[in-house]
């Protein structure tokens, strides 16, 4: 087969990355500035936010993208962005780097949506997304569920109304002196646990709404670690365990109540949380086993922030003849909208 | 400096006290709420926003450093400073240009940076009384801030 080669570009919040995909799906190079590959590349401790510096980094991520595909810039056939949603000075250093390169090597570009790319990750090398679905994204930064006809066809259904769900794990973590980023702290932690099955109060809207809320679970961890004095291990892991349940038990509901509603084909979660190992086998027991609806997880180096996913959805639109223009901006809020569907 | 303290009995008080503030606020207010995780920074926040007239979603800027919401008449900068490490990273972030702007900002953790606020900025704090009561004290540095919080007062019910 012809090889297509498509340069994703990914600067939304903290990390700086770049990818090469070939025809939408097979992964020639992921390249993410994260704070380890830094701190391995020019020593000394990086601050975590000093990891966004994205215009010092896209020039040297940007050979090494290359010279990992074992490519040159004439072999790349278009470059896809990230322009929603995110933080947008870092944005638009993307956006930028990606129009100056496309308009040097006379290629084709396009914008994407970062939460769509997310979900598009479960497709790197793997098969095709059998649609309709309900693709989750769970994050640092974000916590919602869409309806998905195909690619280019989302609606948002619900999301949280105050803290994202990583967001949840990365403050209680540090509540309880756990380092960052929280998440697979709080999952070493709870797995040290004697095993027990008690919750925190799982968070319902009082308008009968599906909404996420994290704000309220966060405020019970934090009451639950002051009544002990002093913190000893035993409590730590106790709480990391509780609180991972009722994070999970949150999904859960939400997710079972939206299986029922919309009847999809396949079930897609991506984002950080996604690598949550107790939250994927929750998943593997209610979707798959107990729904038979399929499930589909990227493995973990897809589910955190990467460009391969950009690059792999940016294809998906170039080859249906979508390219943007010149005057293409980034916006900081992810535009699809919330629609109510019919069912 | 003179203090004024509310004690909120829940969350939707905090909400409520948000959107009076939020319905008199003017162009180049800033605003730096402090408190401990859970004190209800954010939910002030939304009550804020429906005070300036905003009917969409409000959420934690934490991951995302900076939420910018459009108002009717203003535009609402959200900040959160909670992952932040140096006044260098804030400064990097744009801040010495956002505070020129005319909109409203607002800064979650704003005591972590407490030199970077130019002397207009007005400060709460925001405390955790018990598993629902929360206390926000406001502090005035000069009499134009006072009259701002006094008008506040004659507005809140309680």
């Amino acid at each position: 087969m012809e090889r297509r080669l498509i340069l994703g570009v990914e600067s939304s919040c903290d990390e700086t990355a770049l990818a090469i995909v070939d025809q939408g799906r097979y992964v020639l190079s992921n390249c993410v500035a994260s704070q380890a590959h830094l701190h391995r590349k020019y020593g000394g401790v990086v601050p975590e936010v000093a990891a966004r510096n994205h215009l010092q980094w896209f020039p040297i991520l940007l050979k090494e993208t290359l010279a990992k595909a074992q490519v040159g810039f004439e072999d790349l056939a278009g470059i896809a962005v990230t322009s929603e949603p995110g933080l947008i000075g870092a944005l638009l250093i993307g956006l930028s780097l990606a129009k100056g390169l496309a308009f040097r090597l006379q290629i084709p570009f396009l914008t994407v949506n970062h939460l769509e790319a997310h979900l598009y990750a479960a497709e790197l090398n793997e098969a095709p997304i059998e649609f309709p679905a309900l693709g989750m994204v769970i994050s640092g930064g974000h916590t919602e569920v869409y309806w998905i006809e195909h690619w280019g066809k989302c609606q948002l259904l619900i999301e949280t109304r105050d803290d994202a769900a990583g967001e949840a794990f990365d403050k209680v973590a540090k509540l309880l002196g756990l380092p960052y980023p929280g998440g697979p702290e709080i999952d070493r932690l709870a797995l040290q646990a004697e095993p027990r099955q008690d919750l925190f109060p799982v968070s319902k809207m009082k308008d009968g709404s599906l909404d996420f809320s994290f704000s309220g679970l966060k405020t019970a961890a934090l009451l639950e670690i002051q009544k002990y004095q002093p913190l000893l291990e035993t409590h730590k892991h106790r709480i990391a365990l509780k609180f991972q349940l009722t994070v999970i038990e949150q999904i859960k509901h939400r997710l079972l109540e939206m299986m029922r509603t919309y009847h999809p084909t396949t079930v897609i979660v991506g984002g950080g949380v996604a690598g949550n190992l107790a939250l994927r086998s929750m998943l593997q027991m209610e979707v798959e086993q107990k729904m038979n609806i399929r499930l589909r997880i990227p493995v973990r180096e897809y589910c955190s922030d990467n460009a391969a996913m950009i690059a792999g959805l940016g294809t998906y639109y170039f080859t249906r003849g979508k390219h943007s223009s010149w005057n293409a901006s980034a916006f900081p809020v992810d535009r699809i909208r919330r629609e109510v569907i019919k069912k | 400096m003179i203090t004024t303290s509310f004690v909120l009995t829940d969350e939707q008080q905090t909400f409520e006290l948000g959107t009076i503030v939020g319905a008199q606020a003017s162009p180049g207010e800033i605003w730096n709420l402090s408190g401990d995780l859970g004190t209800g920074k954010t939910v002030f926040v939304q009550g804020f926003a429906k005070g300036l007239g905003f009917s969409g979603k409000v959420t934690s800027p934490t991951f995302a450093l900076q939420n910018i919401y459009p108002c009717p008449t203003i535009i609402l900068y959200h900040f959160d400073w909670y992952r932040l490490l140096t006044s260098d990273e804030v400064e990097a972030l744009g801040w010495m240009e956002w505070i020129e702007k005319k909109g409203v900002i607002l800064v979650e953790w704003g005591n972590k940076f407490k030199n970077l606020f130019p002397q207009r900025t007005l400060s709460v704090e925001f405390e955790m009384v018990s598993e629902n009561q929360r206390r926000l004290t406001f502090l005035a540095m000069d009499e134009e801030q006072s009259a701002r919080i006094e008008e506040l007062m004659r507005c809140w019910p309680q």
